[in-house]
């Protein structure tokens, strides 16, 4: 046995609103940058729904994760070693732009810029690629928002696996959920499977996956290996770049920015403390619907004593396992059994979470004729009754497990009447919590974690120790070496705009400078009119010649 | 002066190009790793690529290796199982067959660089200044084809090998093998050592990272320690 640490995420979607606050934050940090204008880090989906990129869950068409030898062994799905390189050339996995979408902006200097005219002038669609004109935006990050568009197309969507979608297309059975996503910091990634340069790698301390930008080469593989479509070509810097799960603000102890700026208090940070060694053999559990439960198995109990002194001998921080006893995330997958993993079969053991979103009751229910679980007199609804159907869910989060989503549901639904009947009846009804196998400790203890999701109790993140980062503990080599340099930086960084004034243009080999591209300007635009928006053209918009 | 320029294009000029390709690629890797890449631009169109690519990329590698073998192997090394004339034969029939490869793959690749407006837009001068170079060279290449077929008792293929063998082991002299050469070989030997002499300065940098290292890796993860 091997212990590792790693920072986990719960998105609690019973609480999402839909409200893309996380996108925004997230976008104005990370990928405002050209060539990067296309992608979201962190995206949220309406679903049922195509979603972005177009389909992506369906791994039969992109072959992104893994899958299951007849022999029992794992290679990613689009190919082991040799197949992959015969791919290099052209990746026949690899979605286009269409499939995210063709980045544009409109022509809002044309507002004030505009010569006199009969009619009002108007800003133009233009696309940021080309610099021409579109007509209208054929598919987007969000274009399926609020159920947009018509069933046929969403009746596709990959979680209809096994269920008769038609009579989701009724209008009285029509349901709808938010699905944030990023990357999932997965503990079997096929992304650093795929990459044939050895760019992508998993950080021992933490488990984030990140892109060494230097050695990145393009070869694209990891685009087409991720199940998820969370790396993004950059087309501009011709590397691949992906969520890097804040790092920066994870090893200082502060949540990420998409968890800190989520108004609906939906996410979770936390540590969690695996096994290692185990991890090939839970990947290549034999059903898929064993992989949620095997990964399960990977995860220690950061109150153990025996896996307490085991870490401590792997090297794992004090202060981190005292975060480990603390970890929302622990609490809500584990102890609670309420939090689920992204498409786990997709063998790649993801370690971003989600708690199953409760629904509306059916209409014929609320007519008084409410089915109840049975044994519960009347106090928690079926949950075969909510609106969203737990095949949906399970396809979603369990490889299409029902039992283990309608517990957490069912738990979720005890919790409301319980504290209802505690709040505003004044009866503690431990028959409810009894229903569902929990004390009124960890209801109370869940309540508090779900319903009133205090900063502290949503972020347990201990600061990483780079300082330890030498041989022995608290030797302050590294730390010592590196200070005083620049921070986070493309390629030459600090070298090559370090020296103040204006940045340049790109250098004898081609790099380009990460001007921000999301202030409206697009290839080609003619000269800013006064004090307008600053326009690009062809020479500084980062182009290659 | 015909001397004099023979003696620059052929004698000096390969040195000046490969010791530019061989220390601009090493200062480019060292300073600046973050431009080292293949610059794929498979996210703007797949169209085209899967035959395009696939036939250039190919044809490519085995005229390369072609060129490799064929211009450096002694002559004395492959005397005892051929004539000189069955191995200009064996390199005009392997070299059109490759050619033909490539030629029917790059021209795709031009039809797109140049014809498909994301491509287009985002590619750089030397994007498509390569391509139109490489058209260049393989036409020369597959015009000695012709050229060769006039005297297939493979003299003319000695000359070339000899210049090639004398460049890369810093013999005097090389020049002079190229001197009564067709046209033809003169301009397909200036054009390929220009483009060794550009390679550092454009996305050909990539042909250095093929990443064979990949296919000996342990396992298929990779976990970087603190």
């Amino acid at each position: 046995m091997t212990i590792r640490a790693q920072i986990g995420m719960v998105l609690n979607l019973d609480k999402c609103i839909g409200c893309h606050t996380c996108s925004i934050t997230c976008k104005n940090v990370w990928t405002s940058r050209g060539g990067v204008e296309y992608a979201w880090f962190n995206n949220v989906e309406t679903k049922p729904g195509l979603g972005y990129p177009r389909n992506w869950e369906d791994q039969e068409e992109w072959k992104g994760g893994w899958e299951r030898t007849k022999s029992g062994k794992l290679k990613p799905k689009a190919g082991g070693k040799v197949g992959l390189l015969t791919q290099i050339f052209a990746n026949p996995n690899l979605p286009e732009i269409d499939d995210y979408y063709d980045p544009y902006t409109y022509e809002y200097d044309r507002l004030k810029s505009a010569p006199e005219s009969k009619t009002v002038p108007t800003a133009r669609m233009k696309s940021v690629i080309t610099g021409k004109t579109k007509d209208k935006p054929d598919w987007g990050v969000n274009w399926e928002e609020l159920l947009g568009g018509e069933f046929e197309k969403r009746r596709s969507d990959y979680n209809f696996k096994d269920i008769q979608e038609q009579m989701y297309g009724e209008f009285e059975n029509t349901f709808m959920m938010y699905l944030p996503r990023l990357c999932e910091h997965c503990l079997n990634p096929s992304c650093v499977a795929s990459c044939p340069s050895g760019a992508i790698y998993k950080r021992e301390e933490d488990g984030i996956v990140l892109i060494d930008q230097d050695k990145c080469r393009g070869w694209r593989m990891c685009v087409s290996g991720c199940p998820y479509k969370k790396i993004y070509f950059n087309w501009q810097s011709g590397k691949s770049e992906k969520c890097t799960f804040c790092y920066p603000r994870i090893e200082a102890g502060e949540p990420t920015v998409c968890s800190e700026t989520c108004v609906g208090r939906i996410r979770y940070l936390g540590v969690l403390l695996y096994d290692s060694e185990q991890i090939k053999e839970a990947a290549s559990a034999p059903d898929e619907k064993d992989l949620y439960q095997a990964q399960c198995d990977l995860f220690l109990d950061p109150n153990d004593p025996d896996v307490i002194a085991r870490a401590k001998a792997d090297g794992i921080p004090e202060s981190w396992l005292k975060a480990a006893k603390a970890s929302p995330v622990y609490k809500m997958a584990m102890d609670w059994k309420i939090a689920f993993p992204l498409h786990p079969e997709y063998r790649t053991l993801p370690m971003v979470w989600y708690v199953p979103p409760l629904s509306p009751i059916q209409s014929v229910h609320e007519n008084g004729l409410m089915e109840s679980k049975e044994g519960t007199n009347g106090m928690i609804p079926d949950v075969e009754s909510l609106r969203i159907p737990v095949k949906y869910l399970a396809n979603l989060l369990t490889a299409g497990d029902e039992k283990p989503v309608t517990i957490a549901l069912e738990r979720m639904l005890a919790m409301r009447a319980y504290m209802r009947g505690k709040s505003v009846d004044g009866v503690t009804n431990l028959d409810i919590l009894k229903d569902v196998g929990m004390s009124e400790f960890e209801m109370d203890d869940m309540y508090q974690m779900m319903a009133i999701a205090n900063y502290e109790d949503r972020f347990v993140i201990p600061t990483n120790h780079r300082e330890y980062a030498g041989d022995g503990p608290f030797d302050q080599e590294i730390a010592f070496a590196t200070r005083s340099e620049c921070g986070f930086s493309f390629g030459n960084g600090c070298h090559d705009n370090g020296g103040g004034g204006e940045p340049k243009r790109s250098n004898l080999f081609g790099t380009q400078s990460h001007a921000n591209t999301m202030d409206g300007a697009f290839r080609g635009a003619k000269t800013p009119g006064d004090g307008g928006v600053k326009t690009l053209n062809k020479e500084n918009m980062g182009d290659k010649s | 002066m015909n001397e004099f320029l023979n003696t620059f294009f052929f004698g000096i000029f390969p040195y000046l190009a490969i010791g530019t390709m061989i220390i601009g690629s090493i200062l480019r890797y060292d300073r600046d790793p973050y431009s080292w890449k293949a610059d794929s631009s498979q996210l703007m169109s797949r169209k085209g690529l899967r035959l395009g690519s696939n036939l250039f990329h190919v044809g490519i590698i085995l005229l390369f290796f072609g060129h490799l073998v064929g211009l450096l192997t002694p002559h004395w090394a492959y005397e005892p199982f051929m004539t000189s004339g069955q191995k200009q034969l064996l390199a005009m029939v392997a070299g059109g067959i490759f050619g033909s490869m490539m030629l029917v793959g790059l021209l795709i690749l031009i039809v797109r660089r140049f014809g498909n407006a994301r491509v287009s837009a985002t590619s750089s001068f030397w994007d498509k200044a390569i391509l139109l170079m490489l058209l260049a060279q393989l036409i020369l290449g597959l015009l000695t084809i012709p050229q060769s077929a006039k005297h297939m008792d493979g003299s003319s293929m000695i000359e070339l090998a000899a210049w090639a063998q004398k460049i890369v082991t810093f013999r005097g002299g090389a020049a002079e093998h190229i001197l009564a050469q067709n046209i033809i070989f003169k301009l397909h030997i200036v054009l390929g050592l220009t483009m060794f002499l550009v390679l550092p300065f454009t996305r050909l940098v990539h042909i250095f990272s093929a990443p064979i290292k990949y296919l000996f890796r342990t396992g298929y993860q990779i976990v970087r320690k603190r």
